[in-house]
């Protein structure tokens, strides 16, 4: 078959900046197209519903309709008596097979939550938690059956208001907790008050962001196959961390991992909401061991607004110092969030407002900080991570702060950001809130944006058009965002995310490549990139390079898919692992062609005289012998052309990536409505592997980042019932209202690994929601109006334009 | 359930007789009784556009349509456009400019893009943004696949002239 790669030549933008990684370095640095996509433009990509098991069937939910009941009885018999039903099932029925779980993290002081089930036992706390489940031959039976299922409750009273979470006449949702509360941080690194004192101005404003979700295009789903006869169980699931899964899979159930495959191919769209261990997870499971027959579950998209993570409610209010001269002084803050009934399994509900207190006022050189968290339980949809955790809501404070405080002193909004950035000579160093940073590029980042998006010219355009009675409104956020995490976020806490990724390569017969690694595929290009790195860190031309990942039978053990860590961890272990081939096939040579293997490099699919690059021997031809014609070889010496190598990255807590956007827009005062004209990026994420694959990563993210600042939001009413649960209603950015992005690139190498890669899926959904905001009161500046409310609809601009009240 | 009714269809120019339930959507029929998988289903009423196909020559929701308003008519479906190689200019487009990530939202992408194309060949890069406005995709941030169409437009004007 005809490879998919053609056209490869080197020296397509490879960039110079940075040394190169490897002795003969093609494809790293170089804008390949991803290898493997074909078949995803054919419809020949295979999802979860897209497989289908023998004697498989299916299971659809019966979920709360109301936001807190006590769960009475479950009438079933009908349902059990219709065509095509296997089992009916309630929470008792499953925790006879699958255990509770508590999603605390043991370094967050203090933190609680209760204990949760695959399906409600008693008591069901927020609209959508799954109660019954319906197991039978087709999805459209156990549809017909779940119509069948009714279910005797009482409404319990509600706390969905964070603002009264912790009031004493607010119910506790769990009581034998005591409140509310399931985490509480304070910060405070000395002074504030005697700074914010002496401060010549201060600024100060209270931030709303909506509560919003992932919308994975591909729903969440998966298929459970507990084999009774091998006693083994396999789950295709799509999903961004298969190990972790078999993991939890094995300690819930009280099986052993080794009985456990978890395998996640195609996977359409994750963003953070496929990385925790959903109720419906164990659910399918618990009732594949139960039945002996592999069970499907694919939520509909009705049931996934309601049921995936939401994600980034918080209510901030904050003040920042500063000098006439443009000093930033120092920053003081106060986060609220809500985050459902329970704390997410496993990661924990928590760490997205532990993010906010680490990362508000991030890149300036202030020395003064304080800092409150309150994260409370609510009877609406869990919330947990997703796409750049904390890094919107902090990103967003801070730098509408800036804003703020450039406005009062009357000074330039990129000007007081170039004098207050950390320089790029300081590093490493230590932040205001005690985060460490390795090396960062403020500096030439903002230079390069000023080039970009020719400032200057940008602000006289805007003042002429001013006078015209065009309000357009030009917006910065710098940006850092934390990536390549060391075990200190996961495992020092006690939950078993692997923090180490691994990866094997293997020499094939034929002069072939194959690799494993544990980092899976959901689209962001990995597989691309590690072909990309096992090419040139072997030698051989890219064609040859097959990448296989997402099996926990197969791959090298490994955390997968999260914090930015794909290209700066699992990469680095395919470069280390391509590296040690290398040598091994040089050994081999060495003694096929007895000669000294100091003398020998790999080159383009040959072994090569390292001095003349003389050809000596293909690839081809050492394979043959090493498997094949192991007679010709010395007695005492084996070939070992498959590879393993592991990193975990050890330097830091996190290795740090910056960057700065600026948005332009378009504000009619009429209407409200704010159009997007253009969106710039700068990005540092180290070295770049592929620029175009991080240009898509940042256009992506840059438009979920847009999502939340503009259209994103999970509405609800006062019973706790999710009102736009349905995609018409659920406003997404789509292509019309979505600018063009321009986006360019610094690179600053991290010195914690050889690849020098740092991550870049979520820089741009960390940035933009703060860039389009201060765009957008930058157009509203004439008219003494400002929002800082989020997602900014054309309601609220008009709210803030005194228009309606 | 209701009876089952007798279904003709044509299907990327295959004659299919088939008998089938009339609450079956067309994607539904598509997936699960021809195993044409490439017609994704992102929410099933009608808005992400993932289950997009050509229904008569127009391409239509297939979450929205029945199976059997397409009996007596003819059905092309990404396998079948792919296998007849006319859109293979924008299948290599959507690769070279990574126009796709997951992949999820591009058989359906694809088919709009294709109608685009061939109806609209002089639209302008707004036009396009416009044009498939009704297709979700969470993934790329639309930048690259509006390059991508922008890409063919362009090379399928060169080649006529
Ligand atoms: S699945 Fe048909 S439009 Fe979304
Ligand atoms: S590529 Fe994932 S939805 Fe478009």
């Amino acid at each position: 078959m005809k490879r998919d790669i053609t056209n490869l030549e080197p020296g397509v933008q490879v960039p110079t900046t940075v040394a190169p990684v490897t002795e003969d370095q093609r494809y790293i640095g170089a804008s390949v197209p991803r290898g493997g996509i074909e078949r995803l433009t054919q419809g020949l990509g295979q999802y979860i519903d897209d497989i289908e098991l023998p004697r498989m069937a299916h299971v659809a939910f019966w979920r709360s309709p109301v936001a807190h009941m006590r769960i009475k009885a479950v009438h079933a018999d009908t349902a059990r008596a219709m065509p095509g039903v296997l089992l009916v099932a309630d929470g008792h029925d499953l925790a006879k097979v699958c255990k509770p779980w508590v999603a605390v993290l043991g370094h967050l002081a203090g933190m609680k939550s209760a204990p949760q089930h695959a399906l409600a036992v008693d008591r069901a706390c927020w609209q959508g938690e799954p109660v019954v489940a319906v197991v039978a031959e087709t999805r459209a039976q156990a549809e017909d059956a779940l119509q069948h299922i009714t279910v005797d409750y009482e409404e319990l009273p509600l706390a969905t208001d964070m603002e009264t979470a912790l009031d004493a006449a607010t119910p506790l949702i769990h009581p034998e907790l005591g409140d509310n509360l399931c985490f509480t941080r304070s910060l405070d690194v000395g002074e504030v008050d005697r700074v914010f004192a002496e401060a010549d101005a201060v600024a100060e404003a209270t931030f709303e962001f909506g509560r919003h979700t992932g919308v994975t295009l591909e729903p969440r789903a998966q298929i459970a196959h507990w084999n009774p006869a091998e006693q083994r169980l396999t789950v295709y699931h799509s999903f961004q961390a298969p190990h972790m899964m078999q993991d939890l899979y094995g300690r819930q159930f009280d099986l052993p991992a080794s009985a456990i495959r978890v395998v996640c191919k195609d996977v359409g769209g994750s963003f953070g909401i496929k990385v925790h261990a959903y109720p419906d997870d164990f659910a399918t499971v618990a009732l594949s061991i139960l039945l002996g027959r592999p069970v499907k579950f694919v939520a509909d998209r009705l049931e996934s607004f309601t049921s995936d993570i939401h994600a980034r409610h918080h209510r901030v209010k904050a003040r920042i110092a500063v000098n006439q001269s443009g000093e930033i002084l120092g920053f003081d803050m106060d986060d609220l969030t809500g985050i459902g009934p329970y704390s997410m399994f496993p990661r924990t509900s928590a760490i997205e407002g532990n993010q906010v207190v680490n990362l508000v006022g991030g890149p300036y050189k202030h020395k003064h900080y304080r800092a409150k968290l309150n994260v409370v339980f609510q009877n609406k949809t869990p919330t947990c991570q997703y796409r750049g955790v904390g890094h919107p809501i902090a990103c967003a404070v801070t730098e509408a702060l800036v804003d703020l405080a450039a406005q009062k002193i009357g000074m330039d909004p990129l000007k007081i950001r170039e004098l207050n950035v950390i320089p790029d000579d300081a590093y490493p160093t230590t932040g205001a809130s005690g985060i460490k940073l390795e090396v960062l590029s403020h500096e030439a980042s903002l230079k390069k944006l000023r080039e970009l998006m020719n400032y200057d010219a940008l602000r006289a355009e805007q003042a002429a058009l001013r006078q015209q009675g065009i309000h357009r409104g030009i917006g910065f956020a710098t940006v850092i965002e934390l990536t390549n995490p060391s075990a200190a976020f996961y495992g020092v806490g006690g939950a078993r995310i692997a923090s180490q990724d691994g990866a094997t390569v293997r020499l094939d017969p034929e002069g072939d490549i194959t690799v494993l690694v544990g980092v899976g595929e959901q689209g962001q290009g990995t597989e691309g990139i590690y072909r990309q790195i096992a090419a040139d860190a072997v030698g051989v031309d890219i064609t040859k390079v097959k990448v296989l990942t997402g099996d926990t039978d197969v791959t090298p053990y490994g955390g997968g898919t999260w914090a930015s860590r794909g290209a700066g961890v699992g990469g680095e272990a395919v470069l280390l692992a391509g590296q040690a081939l290398r040598e091994n096939i040089l050994k081999v040579a060495a003694v096929m062609l007895k000669r000294e293997a100091a003398g020998l490099a790999v080159r383009r699919d040959r072994v090569v005289d390292a001095a003349t690059g003389e050809e000596l021997l293909p690839l081809k031809e050492l394979g043959r012998v090493a498997y094949f014609r192991s007679d010709t070889l010395p007695a005492d010496f084996t070939p070992e052309l498959m590879v393993t190598r592991h990193y975990a990255q050890r330097d830091y807590p996190f290795i740090f990536t910056n960057g700065v956007q600026a948005s332009y827009v378009e504000v009619d005062p009429d209407t409200g409505f704010v159009k997007l004209l253009k969106h710039w990026a700068v990005e540092d994420c180290g070295r770049v592997l592929n620029p175009m694959l991080v240009d898509e990563q940042m256009r992506g993210a840059i438009v979920q980042g847009i999502g939340g600042a503009l259209f994103e939001e999970c509405l609800y009413d006062d019973a706790g019932l999710m009102l736009n649960a349905n995609m018409a209603d659920y406003l997404v950015p789509m292509s019309a209202e979505m600018p063009d992005i321009e986006v360019a690139h610094v690179m600053t190498p991290t010195r914690s690994s050889k690849l020098g890669a740092k991550g870049a899926g979520e820089a741009g959904t960390a940035g933009a929601p703060a860039a389009v905001m201060n765009a957008i009161n930058d157009a509203l500046a004439p008219f003494s109006a400002c929002v800082h409310s989020q997602p900014i609809t054309p309601e609220k601009v008009l709210r803030a334009l005194g228009k309606v009240v | 359930m209701a009876d089952l009714h007798p279904l003709h269809v044509t299907v990327n120019g295959q004659a299919h007789r088939c008998s089938i339930a009339p609450r079956t959507h067309l994607v539904d029929f598509l997936r699960e009784d021809l195993g044409l998988k490439g017609s994704h289903l992102g929410c099933e009423h009608g808005v992400c556009g993932a289950c997009t196909v050509e229904l008569n020559g127009q391409i239509v929701r297939g979450c929205l349509t029945l199976a059997v308003q397409a009996d007596g008519g003819s059905v092309q479906t990404i396998e079948g456009l792919s296998q007849s190689g006319v859109i293979r200019d924008l299948q290599q487009a959507f690769v070279a400019r990574n126009a796709l990530q997951c992949g999820f939202c591009t058989s359906g992408m694809l088919m709009a893009a294709k109608e685009l194309v061939e109806t609209r060949p002089e639209a302008t890069r707004a036009e396009v943004r416009e044009w498939i406005s009704g297709n979700y995709c969470r993934c790329t941030g639309y930048h690259a696949i509006v390059d991508a169409i922008c890409d063919v437009l362009r090379q399928r004007k060169e080649t006529q002239a």
